[in-house]
């Protein structure tokens, strides 16, 4: 940070990052909250938060990301079918288990059924946390859904602002955006510059580098990445004879960090991913001095926000969006990574298929699970089909 | 063992008008000239569809008649081939299936749709199956976005009626332009008069298992009803299915005859049921002289026993309380608690079982807390697991095992007069 004069070497930072994201708790925003009056944290379920509206209402956005896999499953999976996917057991496991307890609140969306069942499980389980649900619009064409999601976030503000003490303000909420619109623009570039040069940054390196934004305050995170970009600019490294893929299906439970290192170990580029879509979340900035800024946020949510199979826009079909995103990064193939058990991943996944296969684009299904630790079966199919590509 | 036999008058009557329904159906496939639109059991606003003669096709109850028929296996592995997984909710992929098959089944030729009407009333999945049948067809579905209840109160807000009654809007703009003609505001109120009438005889009927002995089992009898309460609803022909049902099951209450020849268990079932073994699962209860006295499952389409009636002075304002508030799918989990908790009580019943299926998890998500919290407050409770669509997931012989031992367990506590916290 600034009183570091010499420039950060991308490793040191992503150390940083490593560090913050595998240590349990929730440090960073217990630090955060006791810095100031009238602060308090909100635990985030993926997949998009409105999180400019948590941030300035004096709520920190906490992104809940599962448990990852060092973390055992001993009381929630009584509670949910083993027909689950992993995130809904290990958050709520999170929860009884005490781990969430630094947070003040817990918000989820209209993601999937589980996410959504998941919301009354946890407002029976916990009586004292608050918890709040947000219905995204699924009509995208209707021309009042703006006005429709603008009225929810309003309503999500009170709630935020009930939280921290500190009801939000417009010119709160004004900079709030501000602050967002920097983290996500240089995730952006930092997104580009892989694209680009993927041999400069590993998605190893840049995943991290993003996930940390689920636990540090956003004004840290946006310092964080501006080094990261400079560093990774900077750096000098050759291209290497490996694929470029887009990596499509993990946008809600993540995968292992070591298993995202696999993917790239067995020969792969990744040139393009969904991991975390929803920190990421829009196309270009939000509108930064609109009247209305909530209206601002909530039409772009309808008009800019990135894709994903918990996104029903009809307007645009979702495989030529894929086989558009495949072409626009020159990717030799494309990777569907699927949470198991994760319906909404696995039903985007035969229209994808139709649609690659029509584009004459080389694809790979695969099924993941947070829990996972032994990567040595799924690397060698992708080696596998790394080799049937590089030497056709 | 003797086979119990299930069969009534009204059982006659249902297959009657639902050969005629499937009748109109193949007729529009087969070019009848009559509009065909899709659309989802959830809340559905089927009175709209019908003000302008707009024929409705369920693909969940064309999925349940493929289960119940035995046929389903072949369109869900199609389906599957095509690359979904075998985790994905069965109805969707036995529909898909049957759509590539030709749209053959064996009791109609299902027309393709000339409007995707996509109620998104609680089912996430209904995105995703519409979503493909727009890929599919080629054609836009509209989406009727309803707003999930998310407030302590469990109701919705004025800007939630407000928002879905704009959307109405649009929708009978769609159909004005399908049909090429205006909305005939008279028909509208006709259709949701005709609704409002089946809807209270529905209500009554479901208030008659109340009684002891109930007159029908309120989950395998309750089905029967379904269909002409989706398809039919908003026609004088489902009113007419409905007083006679209603005639018939109240003679039957009067003379103090249930299903079975002697009730001895009265337990409320959440869940679908498992359309492919309908009969097999049945006789696991009624060995036992076990009636259901309510479902949650018969209360996706509509909770029209708890109070709701669609309002003919006020037809679109009661179409979106019926979408938004007044059926299953769209309340949230804790509010099918209180559900359980009244059909308990006031239909007084001694035990709960959860039928837990794997293809829908709007229902099944979370079940085991559901169990978890019946348990704790006295009610004896089973959950047992197969699934609502797919034939691979019963398993008879553990199925019945489980049933008999609760049961069994359960014979000898005495029969309480309802269940108190
Ligand atoms: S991983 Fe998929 S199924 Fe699980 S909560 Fe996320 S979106 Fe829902
Ligand atoms: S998940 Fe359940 S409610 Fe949704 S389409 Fe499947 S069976 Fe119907």
């Amino acid at each position: 940070m600034s009183t570091q004069s010499l420039p950060q070497s991308i490793e040191a930072l992503v150390e940083r990052c490593d560090r913050i994201i595998e240590e349990p708790g929730f440090a960073p925003a217990v630090a955060w909250k006791q810095a100031a009056p009238n602060r308090a944290a909100i635990g985030c379920f993926p997949v998009y938060t409105p999180t400019e509206v948590f941030y300035a209402s004096g709520v920190l956005p906490v992104g809940l990301a599962g448990g990852g896999n060092r973390m055992e499953i001993a009381h929630a999976d009584s509670r949910f079918q083993s027909f689950i996917c992993s995130i809904i057991k290990s958050t709520l496991e999170q929860g009884m288990t005490g781990l969430l307890d630094d947070l003040d609140g817990v918000v989820f969306h209209s993601i999937c059924d589980p996410a959504r069942n998941l919301a009354s499980v946890y407002t029976r389980n916990f009586p004292e946390t608050p918890v709040e649900y947000i219905h995204f619009p699924q009509n995208f064409e209707a021309e009042e859904a703006p006005r429709y999601l603008r009225d929810e976030y309003e309503r999500v503000a009170t709630f935020a602002g009930e939280l921290s003490g500190r009801p939000m303000t417009t010119e709160d909420l004004r900079a709030a955006i501000r602050i967002y619109n920097r983290v996500r623009e240089t995730i952006r570039r930092l997104y580009a510059l892989r694209r680009d040069s993927p041999h400069l940054l590993r998605t190893r390196e840049l995943y991290p580098l993003v996930r940390v934004g689920h636990l540090i305050p956003p004004e840290e995170h946006a310092e964080l990445l501006a080094d990261a970009l400079q560093a990774a600019a900077t750096r000098e490294g050759r291209e290497r004879d490996r694929i470029r893929v887009v990596l499509t299906g993990s946008f809600c439970e993540q995968p292992p960090l070591d298993l995202i290192a696999a993917i790239e170990d067995a020969g792969c580029y990744l040139v393009d991913d969904d991991f975390l879509i929803g920190r990421r979340w829009f196309n270009g900035n939000v509108p930064e001095n609109t009247s209305d800024p909530l209206l601002s946020l909530a039409e772009d949510y309808l008009n800019a926000s990135l894709p994903s199979p918990v996104k029903h826009d009809m307007r645009i079909s979702p495989s030529e969006l894929l086989v558009e995103r495949a072409r626009s990064h020159r990717a030799d193939a494309v990777i569907v990574l699927c949470a198991k058990f994760c319906e909404p991943s696995l039903f985007a996944y035969p229209i994808y298929r139709k649609a690659l296969q029509v584009a004459g684009i080389p694809h790979l299904f695969l099924e993941f699970e947070e829990k996972m630790w032994m990567f040595d079966r799924i690397k060698s199919e992708i080696e596998t089909f790394v080799e049937s590509l590089l030497f056709d | 063992m003797t086979e119990t036999h299930y069969q009534g008058k009204l059982h006659h009557l249902q297959k009657e008008l639902m050969s005629e329904y499937y009748a109109a159906l193949t007729a529009s496939a087969n070019g009848s000239g009559v509009p065909a639109a899709y659309l989802l059991i959830g809340g559905n606003p089927v009175e709209l569809l019908r003000a302008f003669d707009i024929l409705p096709v369920f693909p969940e109850v064309n999925a349940l008649q493929l289960a119940v028929r035995k046929q389903s296996l072949p369109f869900i592995q199609s389906a599957e081939f095509m690359g979904y997984s075998s985790d994905n909710c069965a109805y969707v992929k036995a529909d898909i299936g049957m759509y590539f098959g030709g749209r053959q089944t064996p009791f109609a030729t299902i027309p393709e749709p000339s409007l995707l009407l996509c109620n998104y009333v609680g089912c996430n999945v209904y995105l995703d199956w519409f979503g493909h049948l727009a890929e599919f067809t080629g054609q836009s579905a509209f989406q009727l976005d309803i707003p999930f209840i998310r407030s302590a109160s469990g109701k919705p807000s004025k800007e939630d009626i407000e928002y879905v009654l704009r959307q109405l809007h649009h929708l009978i703009g769609r159909c004005e332009e399908i049909t090429g003609r205006k909305l005939d505001e008279e028909k509208l109120r006709e259709a949701v008069r005709l609704s409002s009438l089946t809807g209270d005889l529905w209500a009554k009927i479901k208030h008659l298992t109340k009684r002891t002995p109930a007159p029908y089992d309120a989950y395998f009898d309750s089905v029967t009803m379904m269909a002409p309460l989706y398809c039919l609803r908003g026609t004088p022909q489902g009113l007419e299915f409905f007083e006679t049902a209603y005639a018939e099951l109240l003679a039957k209450a009067e003379a103090g005859i249930g299903p079975l020849e002697k009730e001895r268990f009265r337990y409320v079932i959440e869940g679908p049921p498992p359309w492919p073994h309908l009969r097999a699962f049945r006789d696991m209860f009624s060995r036992w002289d076990a009636v259901a006295v309510a479902s949650t499952y018969s209360t996706v389409g509509g909770l029209w026993e708890f109070g709701f009636t669609h309002d003919p002075d006020h037809p679109l304002e009661s179409i979106a309380r019926h979408l938004l508030e007044w059926n299953l799918t769209n309340r949230n989990f804790l509010q099918r608690y209180e559900q359980i908790e009244r059909y308990l009580e006031e239909w007084n019943a001694n035990a709960l079982i959860i039928h837990s299926v794997k293809s829908c998890r709007l229902f099944s998500a979370g079940q085991g807390d559901m169990r978890e919290y019946f348990t704790k407050r006295g009610v004896p409770t089973l959950l047992v697991e197969s699934d609502l669509e797919d034939p691979r997931y019963f398993s008879e012989a553990q199925m019945r095992n489980r049933i008999d031992a609760f049961f069994e367990s359960i014979a000898h506590r005495p029969i309480r007069e309802g269940v108190t916290a």
